[in-house]
């Protein structure tokens, strides 16, 4: 019993010890070989890996945010334009907690779910997107799903060039040009990372 | 097609790791490989004991016991007093009392249940020091428990089945840390976060948004989160997170490394106790229960969410709302969207899930709260198999060892034969341990979910109406008392009553399976082996394959169908209703 104690706690010592070696080691080697990875990817405008409002863009003399295309509608709390509330590309509150990553967690069956949706339409079609996609109008697992799929980004193409002038076509090629292809071909979707598509089409005006 | 190739390349990699990797471990544990004895011997030096001091099962299990309540309490401590320590960039404040009892739990049983978010309550030294930590020594201990009731089939008339401290270090040394710092290279090279530098405040002035985002050593943590079967992220929402998960490459690694050690556990059984066949017929019976089980929980996936359909066709508008039909909403093929993220799609999420759920994992990709009722019931019901498909790291193969010896036991009683297995005579008192051990954790599931759904406290932790609400209250406690973490996130756990009996569930889950599979073993390695004759029963053939499995699936199975039918059962014969 004695025995089990005094091993006990010196092996819970080690293997704190341990951890934070392993931590440490970690770090380091992230830091030396992947420096911009293991910061964050963050770039001029922002990580490429956390999604960002773009509802609030300035279009001048257009509606707001019609000029750039949009991510899915899931950036809550800290990743958000203001920290004290709620202010994603999502028009609605996506669950009311600020400070973290988090999804609605609406189940399939949800009245809650459905009337989102429903006002998630609405609010596409007053931006000027006819038909929007799933994705568009459902939240993401993280909340800050920095991706689209092509399909998500062509159904904005209306909107985008009626707000920025440029053509249908430009812009659909545009979009082609940004897609990134499914890891090694097969895992995973298509996706566009719509921070970068947003800096290519600033480019392309 | 993509996913047809997702799952033939992660057969094909898992299929060398089962040979390889569990021939590895085989050595590893029989103490033939040693080449890194050097990091070995200071351990047990400091610990005054080493290979040479054999343990009986009694000594094995109250090491174990005492080991877990120490560094529970310490991992408790650390939580309580995270203000005062250092590494704490953001200034998190202590954890609240119940909150550190469920969380010091959780990870110690290698639950991974998380009532919290990370980024806005753990310390770097809380996730490092406390979390991580239980990352490493939970699964060695789940191993070493395997390990030792492996030697129980190995051993004649031993007294001792090994040394329980000699094998966590020797589980950790050679298994977990080589693995698990090679994944974490390749989780940062992808993107995966892995900086002590606190958060970062970026601006963009493309559409004026400034953002602060929460970072931390993510990435190698992520590693043996993974590996170790842990499932416990640094961020709230997981494997769905970015920094955690950031390609689908990640996602593929995810899902190999968690299957990894489990499956090879088989090969490692079948090469400790001399037949290969044996280990292959336990693998059998997991792989297909797997399989079936990835099979109709992707489907599910695959097809769109009732919610967003409705809202496509404008079904049950609410009065006064203006609404035209969207086509795209009701024609596509892009599957439930809801809760997933973009770069993984629905096929291979609900692949994670269930790789996740049917190892003692937990991760999520995705927000499975939000899963189609059939994608729902599939994560809900892989755990409710009791974990042996192919379960956690080493606590699959203790359980599914457990579940083959009743299965001997009951072919034995049907065709008249003796039941043995290996060679070992299956009486009485193996009997007895290997009920116990299969029905405490059905029977603390229940209670405490009828318990939660009887009283005020738990009824009001459900975000969403009946039928899904119950589901959530039924899978947070499946998903604890079966160790496996994973949540439908709606259920607000972090209450006192959530905390506690959670605890309880998660502690009995845990406990009430590792100390009879320890007593087996040492039953079994104090006994003779009964040459096999012409009386006795296959245990390592196609029909035995055949008979775990349905033992598996009728003590999972008949045990939790009532409250599955009216869980998700409910809710997908639900047509056109919402709730």
């Amino acid at each position: 019993m004695l025995d089990h104690l005094r091993r006990s706690a010196i092996f819970v010592v080690i293997a704190v010890i341990f951890t934070f070696a392993f931590a440490y080691a970690g770090t380091g080697v992230s830091q030396l070989f992947f420096k911009h990875q293991a910061d964050g990817s963050i770039t001029a405008n922002g990580s490429t890996l956390i999604g960002q409002n773009w509802a609030a863009a300035k279009c001048p003399g257009h509606s707001v945010g019609s000029c750039v295309f949009h991510g899915r509608p899931d950036d809550t709390g800290p990743y958000a334009a203001s920290k004290t509330q709620s202010g994603g590309d999502n028009p609605l509150e996506a669950n009311g907690v600020s400070g973290e990553s988090a999804a609605t967690n609406y189940g399939p069956r949800s009245k809650l779910l459905l009337n989102a949706t429903i006002q998630l339409i609405a609010y596409w079609k007053g931006l000027g997107v006819d038909d929007p996609t799933p994705d568009l109008v459902t939240t993401s697992g993280s909340g800050y799903d920095p991706d689209i799929t092509p399909q998500d980004a062509s159904v904005q193409i209306p909107m985008v060039s009626n707000a920025t002038g440029v053509p249908a076509s430009s812009l659909a090629a545009l979009i082609k040009k940004e897609t990134h292809r499914a890891e090694l071909g097969f895992l995973g979707s298509d996706y566009v990372n719509v921070l970068q598509l947003n800096e290519a089409l600033v480019k392309l005006q | 097609m993509g996913f047809f190739l997702t799952i033939i390349t992660l057969v094909l990699a898992l299929a060398i790791t089962w040979r390889y990797l569990g021939s590895y471990m085989a050595g590893v544990f029989d103490g033939r490989v040693h080449f890194l004895a050097w990091a070995e011997r200071p351990v047990y030096r400091l610990l005054g004991t080493g290979p040479e001091h054999e343990q009986t099962w009694k000594r094995y299990a109250g090491a174990m016991i005492i080991f877990s309540a120490v560094s529970m309490a310490v991992t408790y401590l650390i939580l309580r007093i995270q203000g005062s320590l250092p590494l704490n960039p953001q200034h998190m404040a202590a954890v609240k009392p119940a909150l550190s009892l469920n969380t010091s739990a959780s990870f110690l049983t290698n639950t991974n249940w998380q009532n919290y978010g990370g980024e806005s309550t753990m310390s770097y030294f809380s996730q490092i020091g406390a979390l991580t930590m239980q990352q490493w020594v939970s699964p060695a201990v789940g191993i070493a428990v395997a390990i030792a009731m492996v030697r129980g089939f190995q051993r004649r008339n031993s007294p001792t089945i090994g040394n329980f401290w000699v094998d966590i270090t020797r589980c950790i040394v050679y298994i977990l840390l080589p693995m698990a710092f090679i994944a974490g290279i390749i989780f940062v090279g992808q993107g995966a976060v892995q900086t002590l530098g606190g958060p970062v405040s970026i601006s963009d002035t493309l559409n004026g948004v400034t953002q602060t985002i929460a970072r931390g050593p993510i990435g190698f943590m992520e590693a043996i989160k993974q590996l170790g079967t842990n499932g416990g992220g640094f961020l709230d929402q997981n494997s769905a997170t970015t920094f955690e998960n950031p390609t689908a490459l990640t996602n593929w690694l995810s899902i190999y490394l968690l299957l990894s050690i489990p499956f090879a556990l088989t090969y490692t059984f079948g090469k400790m106790v001399g037949s290969i066949r044996h280990g292959a017929a336990l693998l059998g019976a997991m792989v297909i229960i797997f399989g079936v089980w990835v099979g109709f929980t992707s489907y599910g996936e695959h097809t769109n969410n009732p919610a967003v359909v409705a809202a496509g066709q404008c079904v049950d508008v609410p009065a006064g709302t203006t609404c035209t039909p969207t086509p795209s909403l009701t024609h596509t093929s892009t599957g439930n969207t809801e809760g997933k993220e973009t770069r993984f799609g629905d096929t291979s999420t609900a692949l994670f899930g269930v790789a996740s759920t049917n190892t003692s994992t937990g991760s999520a990709d995705a927000s499975y709260d939000s899963f189609t009722p059939i994608g729902g019931m599939g994560l809900l019901t892989g755990m409710m198999l009791g974990e042996v498909t192919p379960g956690g790291t080493g606590s699959g193969l203790y359980t599914i060892l457990i579940y083959a010896i009743l299965a001997v036991f009951i072919g034995g009683l049907m065709i008249g034969r003796t039941p043995e297995y290996l060679g070992k005579k299956i009486q009485a008192k193996e009997v007895k341990l290997a009920g116990l051990g299969s029905l405490v954790m059905p029977m603390i599931v229940l209670i405490i979910t009828g318990i939660a759904v009887s009283i005020h406290a738990g009824i009001v932790g459900p975000e969403n109406s009946p039928p899904h609400g119950f589901t959530e209250i039924l899978y947070a406690l499946t998903s604890q008392g079966n160790n496996n973490g994973s949540a439908f996130g709606g259920l607000t756990g972090n209450s006192a009553f959530y905390n506690t009996v959670g605890a309880i569930d998660m502690l009995i889950g845990r406990f009430a399976i590792m100390i009879p599979a320890l007593a087996l073993g040492g039953v079994l390695a104090a006994k003779n082996v009964v040459p096999a004759g012409l009386g006795t029963f296959r245990t390592d053939n196609g029909m035995f394959v055949g008979l775990t499995i349905g033992v598996i699936l009728i003590i999972g199975g008949l045990t939790f169908f009532p409250a599955v039918s009216l869980g998700p059962i409910v809710e997908q014969l639900s047509h056109g209703k919402f709730f």
